[in-house]
């Protein structure tokens, strides 16, 4: 550690006369303390994540063209398991949508869109030199790194009798995550949430720290960029959501390895008793998914509108509303448990409220853009795709939010389509809006307009083909979770099975896309979208300094949004 | 007596929003209302002495002193049993099961489904195809018309409070106006069943259903997967089909158990607009009625392990005489019926002269 210590305190040293003095590699990388490198660790590590998690869903999708279990044992086979028998298999089913879900919302989403757009533009927006913390915000990430580590060992070894891994759902429902599973598997995957939660709770800490102290003069929280509103009100959902799932699954833990009984009637628990506790986070974390996107929205559609955010103070509240509210809605999720007629009532017309803020940040994007001047650079085109993509997922849980109507579509393709519509096209939207904004700034390179229209456009085509088809699956009724179906499904499987081939294209093409960044891209300016781009970041080179803002900036009165 | 209770709440529930929504839709609300009460009442004054009709007349021959004569009325269409033997019913084809490359919900053959399913295509199908197109529209008119040759110089523009007020209380207008119906609808699903209903109770398994009826002498049936083969043989839709299957009476409310052995299932039939989860250690209830016969099929709805796609749930509704010789076939007695089985063996060929 001694060499640690040195180095940190080196730098100090050197700082006043070498502005950009980097520490070496393996410091650099491995014991950084700089948002900025962190943002990208983050960032590269979602990105890997995303391609294990996009894979497994090519698998899904492959298995689900035609009716039957064609390719289960194969894949079973190169997981090490050759000559699986048919429980294998299906057990293996349930194993990698367990994977798939929890990968994209633990380790890709929230990685890149808290952790890595986060870490890298809030400092950078309010005027700050770094975060609070920044040795806390480094254990953040490699404890999401661990937790990713622990989740992928729970792949090899037992799961059940019948195979290894954890095929308990990402939602982990007791007594299947408890009685039903009886393997290790099932403890790495619930220990990799523990680990994922705890950074993700550190990093909740240190963003509320950074935005409440460390604004640059003059910076109020109403003068905040609204992508630092929207890091805000997630870290506060994150912060108050995640020790519930911590408690939730360690009493899972417990009841697994300790006798307890907290989710077993047969000691006077109760298993509906988990998912209240689940959903009590779970739903506070779809929007700790979609919040930071919004954001991102936000910063877009004002820029290449040459325009400040209409409604600016409605914008921030509509989001503060969404997270308040979205903490009491929360059994809408488990319409179908059993609960009494008033329960159901209330959760239905409490999560039709969220529509209203929703609503206004939609009208308000519309209206940013409405007398702008519109210049349809890429971030913008993928704004735009965002935008009707988020809404047409958010009508779909007006539908959903009804109770009764709920009965039927529950746990359908529906809702696959409904939360994919939000979040894989929603929030992913909102990534890739976000990389192709900030990308030059981040890595001082450019990367290809076109390839970026391209990647926008096959991509439309190909999450549209994907997820649009499974409404009508889960309204002719077909389950979700399901490896093999009626061959009546077939027709819309197949095709959303040929949509998943399109969108791997346009993945392909985000990739040569960073590749031609990196060898032939164009040198970037430090204010390089011009007029419209006036939020602090763009004050700076691209890529900004190793440290910025040591004079801290000081914002005028004029209106800063 | 707990579901009664909750429907009497229900109720209360229904009447103190209603009066908060009166000015918006008085009328559906009304009907929505009015039902509730009476029959939750109904349900906890049954205890004491029935009050449907069909039920009273089983009580009173009991009642009866009559030791050598049939316990039952004969003429009593609920005790009817039909001619020939049972056999298994076949579906048809776009009933009760997906049709191929459907895109809409499957036609619903019980009143609340079909309350449901007129919901969502008069209201909710109509409101959010309106959304999403006002909202592609005004994206594409913002798109051609303040683009930067359109539109050089931009507007300074940031509020506009009539606007910003218009747009937070219409879509609570539309809320409001959704929520009428929803409350309705999902007090409708609530009611509960008459206190002489049929009750059926259905175990899920890994990965299995069992059904039992405790009003027919605790018969049970157990009712694994058709394989893909032997389905096609019957001319049954593949992993749709089982080899025993619920049997059950049409067009009478039944009180539907349901229950997990092991882990969360889900009892789900889409053309019934039924899905109760199965959790272990918790007997859910929920009234099912099939206004007609037919076979309907449904799957487990909740992941319960490697064959959670393989435990499908196939519901043959049977006119009650075809229902009732069923349950004297599988060793049962009809519900309702006196205890004693020498009463139902006399009852039974009361009924059948030519069996």
């Amino acid at each position: 550690m001694a060499t640690t210590a040195d180095q940190f305190q080196a730098h100090a040293d050197d700082a006043h006369h070498d502005h950009d003095h980097k520490p070496a590699f393996f410091a650099r990388w491995f014991m950084s303390t700089n948002h900025k490198d962190i943002g990208t660790l983050y960032l590269i590590f979602a990105i890997f994540a995303g391609v294990i998690g996009g894979g497994i869903s090519g698998i899904m999708r492959l298995e689900l063209a035609h009716p039957g279990i064609q390719y289960l044992g194969t894949v079973a086979s190169l997981l090490g398991e050759p000559n699986a028998n048919f429980d294998s298999q299906l057990h293996l089913w349930n194993v990698l949508i367990t994977a798939h879900g929890l990968i994209m919302v633990f380790f890709l989403v929230m990685p890149a869109i808290i952790g890595g757009f986060g870490n890298w533009f809030v400092p950078l927006m309010i005027g700050a030199p770094d975060m609070a913390f920044p040795r806390m915000n480094n254990i953040s990430f490699w404890l999401t790194v661990a937790g990713f580590i622990s989740l992928m060992l729970s792949a090899v070894v037992p799961g059940d009798a019948t195979g290894n891994g954890a095929g308990i759902g990402w939602t982990a429902y007791a007594p299947l995550s408890t009685s039903g599973s009886k393997g290790p598997a099932t403890d790495f995957a619930i220990f990799s949430l523990h680990l994922a939660g705890a950074a993700s709770i550190m990093g909740a800490i240190n963003f509320i720290t950074t935005i409440f102290n460390m604004r640059a003069p003059g910076m109020t929280l109403h003068r905040m960029p609204l992508f630092v509103w929207s890091v805000l009100v997630t870290a506060f959902l994150l912060l108050l959501a995640l020790p519930v799932l911590a408690a939730a699954i360690t009493m899972l833990i417990t009841d697994r390895n300790f006798g307890t009984t907290f989710y077993d009637a047969k000691g006077g628990g109760d298993p509906v008793l988990y998912q209240h506790l689940f959903w009590f986070f779970g739903h506070p974390e779809v929007y700790i998914m979609i919040l930071p996107a919004f954001g991102i929205i936000s910063q877009i559609v004002s820029t290449f509108s040459k325009k400040p955010v209409f409604g600016y103070l409605g914008m921030a509240y509509a989001m503060v509303a969404i997270g308040v509210v979205g903490f009491v809605v929360w059994a809408h999720h488990m319409y179908t448990t059993g609960m009494s007629v008033n329960t159901k009532l209330y959760f239905t017309l409490a999560t039709m409220v969220i529509a209203v803020p929703t609503g206004i940040k939609i009208f308000s994007w519309i209206a940013t853009m409405w007398g702008g001047s519109l210049e349809f650079r890429s971030p913008l085109v993928w704004a735009l795709g965002f935008i009707f993509l988020f809404t047409v997922g958010g009508v779909t849980g007006v539908v959903l939010a009804n109770g009764g109507i709920d009965d039927n579509l529950h746990d359908t393709y529906y809702v696959v389509a409904h939360f994919h519509y939000v979040l894989s096209l929603g929030a992913v939207t909102g990534l890739f809006a976000g990389f192709y904004y900030w990308f030059p700034k981040m890595s001082g390179r450019w990367h290809s307009e076109a390839l970026s229209y391209l990647h926008f456009a096959v991509f439309f085509v190909g999450v549209n083909m994907i997820f649009f088809p499974q409404h009508f699956l889960g309204m002719q009724g077909m389950p979700r979770r399901y490896p093999d179906y009626a061959p009546a499904y077939e027709y819309w499987n197949t095709l959303s099975s040929w949509g998943y081939a399109v969108t791997l294209v346009s993945v392909g093409l985000f990739f040569l896309n960073i590749i031609y960044a990196f060898t032939m891209g164009k040198k970037a300016e430090g204010n390089y979208w011009g007029e419209g781009a006036t939020t602090l970041e763009w004050t700076l080179s691209s890529p900004p300094p190793f440290h910025q803002f040591e004079t801290l900036p000081v914002i005028d009165d004029k209106d800063h949004h | 007596m707990t579901f009664g209770k909750t429907a009497r709440t229900a109720g209360r529930a229904i009447q103190a929003i209603g009066l908060s929504l009166a000015l918006f839709a008085a009328p559906a609300l009304a009907t929505a209302a009015a039902p509730a009460a009476p029959t939750a009442e109904k349900a906890d004054a049954a205890a004491a002495t029935a009050t449907d009709a069909a039920a009273a007349a089983p009580v009173t021959a009991v009642a009866a002193p009559a030791p050598a004569g049939p316990a039952i009325d004969p003429n009593d269409p609920k005790f009817k049993v039909a001619p020939g033997k049972y056999v298994p019913m076949k579906p048809t084809e776009g009933k009760g099961m997906p049709t191929p490359g459907g895109i809409m919900f499957q036609d619903q053959y019980s009143d609340s489904g079909k309350q449901a399913l007129q919901m969502h295509q008069a209201i909710l199908l109509p409101v959010i195809f309106a959304i999403s197109l006002l909202v592609l529209f005004l994206l594409l008119y913002v798109i051609a018309r303040f683009n930067r040759r359109a539109n050089p110089v931009p507007s300074k523009t940031a509020h506009n409070t009539l606007l910003e007020v218009l747009w937070t209380g219409i879509p609570i207008l539309i809320l409001v106006g959704i929520s009428v119906p929803s409350v309705a609808l999902i007090n409708k699903q609530f009611q509960p069943a008459p206190e002489k209903a049929l009750t059926v109770k259905a175990t899920g398994n890994q990965w299995y259903w069992t059904y039992k009826y405790p009003d027919n002498g605790d018969i049970e049936v157990i009712s694994n997967m058709l394989p893909h083969d032997k389905a096609l043989a019957a001319g049954e839709p593949s992993q749709l089909a089982a080899d025993y299957r619920m049997v059950v009476p049409a067009g009478e409310p039944i009180r539907m158990q349901v229950i997990g052995a092991d882990v969360i299932h889900s009892f789900a039939v889409p053309s019934l607009w039924f899905k109760i989860d199965a959790v272990p250690g918790k007997i859910n209830e929920k009234t099912l009625t099939i206004n007609e016969p037919g076979v309907y099929y449904g799957q487990c709805s909740e992941l319960c392990g490697a064959r959670h796609g393989y435990m499908p749930i196939a519901i043959e509704a049977l006119p009650r005489d075809e229902f009732n010789r069923w349950v004297l076939e599988q060793g049962g007695k009809i519900d309702g019926a006196p205890e004693a089985p020498a009463a139902a063996d006399a009852a039974a060929p009361a009924a059948k002269p030519a069996a």
